[in-house]
């Protein structure tokens, strides 16, 4: 311990002697000692306490955040990438304090080809941004997670949304990413300005990155596929009366071919709140929302297809609708899940588990969580996105109560270790983080984490890239 | 009845660009900077596009006044479902010194020569602000205006607009032919999509001189300067509730 904190006191040296270099390199605007903003950029959306950066600086190009980390690199100061804090896991804590480096100047939409249907970003883009500068276009970036998010954060964190079953998650939507390396080497993944539909050359760079955290590089750009806007949409909601009609109805639309665009579950107990804080009334059983996306004449197909499965299923209540007023109306249980889940117990703070299986497994996962639920007497109601296989628990906790957050702590883990025992994932979408290390080890195994921790070593030695995320070290 | 629907749609700088006021002070920087349709333009033409697919009008019309580029918006309306185009041309110094004045005559003229039903207009654009033209068209016409339109009936010969007044919702009855300005809520444009896009390269876009419809562009007005909004000063922390007072008390506030 003590040597920790002569570590830290070192640390702290060291940052006020690279203060007047980093003032040359951007600016002294743009860099702050300020508590509040340091605090700021310490936590993200998660459950995970502040951890503030000894510093926060702005760099405006990725020549200032290569200078910057040039200079972190000379001294071994902890560098931490920062898009819009919205993560879900932690990621931005400072652990070992250090530099936090806030991407949100550089904010520029380069090189946009509606013909080939990529555009290139910088971190300070979020993804509402790009859609909006895209409107006029008939383009879309359709990767969608609940946040508005950073897009280059997007890549750090392999993101995910609702419409993943359509349009794919980060992992096959990056083309090519600008990183820079803890030692200030800027790099481009798939070679500088470089965007071909598919290449086989060399090993995927690209894709090594894009889930990295920031604890392999700091991403200043980053290359994306975009989709056309669709011409028209359906959305459609549909009753159960079990977990395991809803999901052999989702089974069975994938398999029947329905280019579905969303299809998400909510159980029971999330229908309820929906019901109570929406002033809906929705039958209060698993249900499933789905959106289909196409051209009039192959909407009509996809809704009627999805309608017979769901009927043949004992599905009842089916609901669709074309306009987008009554489409928002029909999805409104869904929207405000969120909301719907705190508001069981106000005052108390929400928090996502996100686990995956293979589809066939959802079912049984489903219902033996909800039956943890219960007997740790826990509230959780539960959002999916099935046809991934993922889902998530809202788990509404008093933050104050710590035998409960506790409670809740070992909840999750049980819930990563079941899903781990049906061959799926600790992680659908929100990455690993601080609280998932070792959740990841028991889900790869010591093998491939020794690979993970070798990439690692290779490309920043002094382990300065984010530290204490992702993988575990001896001394944290 | 000609069932024509005129929609005017304005270039304007992008809503989500950061303007940046010209070192000289006379206007702000335009050039290299992302240009669109105004958004209350956007909710105009997507009300017009909604009357005709309820087929209550026959044909709906986009009009811009402006240089080559006007051109785009005029395609984004027709991506949206305008039938045809008209481009009037305005460049160079008559383009700098275009305002409310010169379009609601020019939008009259056409409105006459194109024997038009209804004009849609937005309530106003994103870098004037004036929000004059649609009731100076309406003036020039003599024509009956429903401004800040948050919700549009056609009930034969008559219009029923409810318009957001600063008390609530007012509602009127208007005859044709009109002019109509929509606010905010009246509805959620669509977004072009590609298909739509490809079509409107097909649809027509007629080119059309001030002069060719009389209309005499000379502004009586002209701009002095244009300055950024004062720097925000930095905030003052105080201990006590006496130096709260103190400080209001000193800069007259109380």
């Amino acid at each position: 311990m003590m040597d920790c904190t002569c570590g830290r006191r070192a640390q702290k040296a060291a940052v006020d002697k690279v203060l007047s270099a980093f003032r040359t390199i951007c600016g002294k605007d743009n860099v702050s000692l300020g508590e509040a903003i340091r605090e700021q950029h310490g936590k993200d959306e998660s459950v995970h306490r502040c951890r503030p950066p000894d510093v926060v600086v702005f760099p405006r190009c990725v020549e200032e955040v290569s200078a910057l980390a040039k200079v972190c690199h000379d001294h071994n100061l902890p560098i931490i990438p920062f898009g819009t804090g919205t993560g879900l896991e932690g990621g931005v804590g400072a652990v070992k304090g250090g530099v936090c480096f806030s991407l949100r100047n550089m904010d520029q939409i380069l090189d946009l080809h509606p013909e080939d249907f990529d555009v290139t970003v910088e971190p300070g883009v979020t993804r509402k941004a790009l859609n909006a500068y895209l409107r006029d276009t008939g383009l879309w970036f359709p990767v969608d997670p609940g946040a508005d998010a950073s897009l280059c954060g997007m890549a750090a964190t392999s993101a995910s949304g609702t419409n993943a079953v359509r349009y794919g998650t980060m992992r096959e939507n990056v083309m090519n990413l600008e990183v820079v390396l803890s030692n200030g080497t800027v790099i481009h993944t798939a070679g500088k300005g470089r965007r071909p539909r598919k290449t086989s050359a060399g090993y995927n760079l690209t894709n090594l990155f894009v889930g990295s955290e920031g604890t392999l590089g700091i991403i200043t750009k980053t290359t994306l596929r975009l989709y056309g806007v669709p011409e028209a949409m359906v959305s459609a909601v549909c009753s159960f009366p079990s977990v395991q009609a809803a999901v052999d109805s989702t089974v069975q639309i994938l398999q029947t071919g329905v280019p579905i665009a969303r299809i998400e579950f909510l159980d029971d107990v999330m229908i309820d709140a929906c019901n109570k804080f929406s002033s809906l009334s929705y039958p209060v059983t698993p249900t499933l929302f789905l959106e289909f996306h196409g051209s009039e004449r192959s909407l009509e197909e996809q809704v009627s297809t999805a309608e017979e499965i769901t009927q043949s299923n004992e599905g009842s209540d089916f609901q669709w609708a074309r306009d987008a007023e009554t489409r928002n109306r029909l999805w409104k249980a869904r929207h405000d899940a969120w909301y719907a889940a705190q508001a069981l117990r106000p005052g108390c703070k929400a928090y996502s588990t996100d686990v995956c299986v293979p589809l066939s497994q959802l079912p049984q996962i489903i219902v033996e969580t909800k039956k943890d639920l219960l007997e740790s007497r826990l509230t959780g109601p539960i959002a999916g996105h099935v046809g991934d296989g993922n889902f998530h628990c809202l788990m509404v906790v008093d933050p104050n109560d710590p035998d409960e957050l506790h409670q809740v702590h070992l909840f999750t883990e049980r819930l990563a270790r079941r899903a781990l025992a049906m061959d799926g994932t600790c992680t659908g979408e929100h990455g690993v983080g601080l609280g998932k290390r070792a959740l990841l080890c028991e889900e790869v195994g010591p093998l491939a984490i020794q690979v993970m921790q070798g990439l690692k070593d290779s490309l920043d030695p002094r382990n300065l890239m984010n530290p204490g995320k992702i993988l575990q070290r001896g001394e944290l | 009845m000609s069932g024509r629907v005129l929609v005017g749609v304005k270039r304007v700088i992008d809503y989500a660009v950061k303007i940046r006021v010209k070192p000289d002070n006379t206007g702000v920087v335009t050039d290299g900077v992302k240009h669109s349709m105004n958004p209350f333009c956007e909710i105009a033409v997507e009300e017009a596009v909604k009357l005709k697919e309820k087929k209550l009008v026959k044909e709906v019309v986009a009009v811009s006044c402006g240089p080559q580029q006007s051109q785009e918006t005029i395609r984004t309306a027709l991506a949206m479902g305008a039938d045809r185009g008209i481009h009037v041309e305005v460049s160079g110094n008559d383009y700098e010194t275009l305002g409310p004045l010169q379009v609601s005559k020019i939008m009259a003229a056409l409105a006459k020569k194109e024997d038009a039903q209804i004009i849609i207009l937005g309530k106003q654009a994103i870098d004037d602000d004036c929000n004059q033209t649609g009731q100076m068209t309406a003036a020039l016409l003599d024509w009956p205006q429903g401004t800040f339109a948050s919700e549009v009936t056609l009930d034969g010969d008559k219009i029923k607009v409810v318009r957001e007044i600063d008390g609530g919702l007012e509602t009127i009855k208007i005859n044709t032919p009109a002019v109509l300005t929509a606010d905010l809520r009246l509805n959620t444009p669509r977004y072009a999509t590609l298909p739509n896009i490809m079509k409107a390269k097909k649809k027509k876009i007629a080119n059309v001189k001030p002069a060719d419809l009389g209309v005499n562009l000379t502004s009586k007005l002209e701009v002095l300067r244009v300055e950024d909004p004062p720097q925000r000063q930095a905030g003052m922390k105080v201990e006590t509730v006496e130096d709260l007072v103190g400080k209001l008390k000193e800069s007259g506030k109380v």
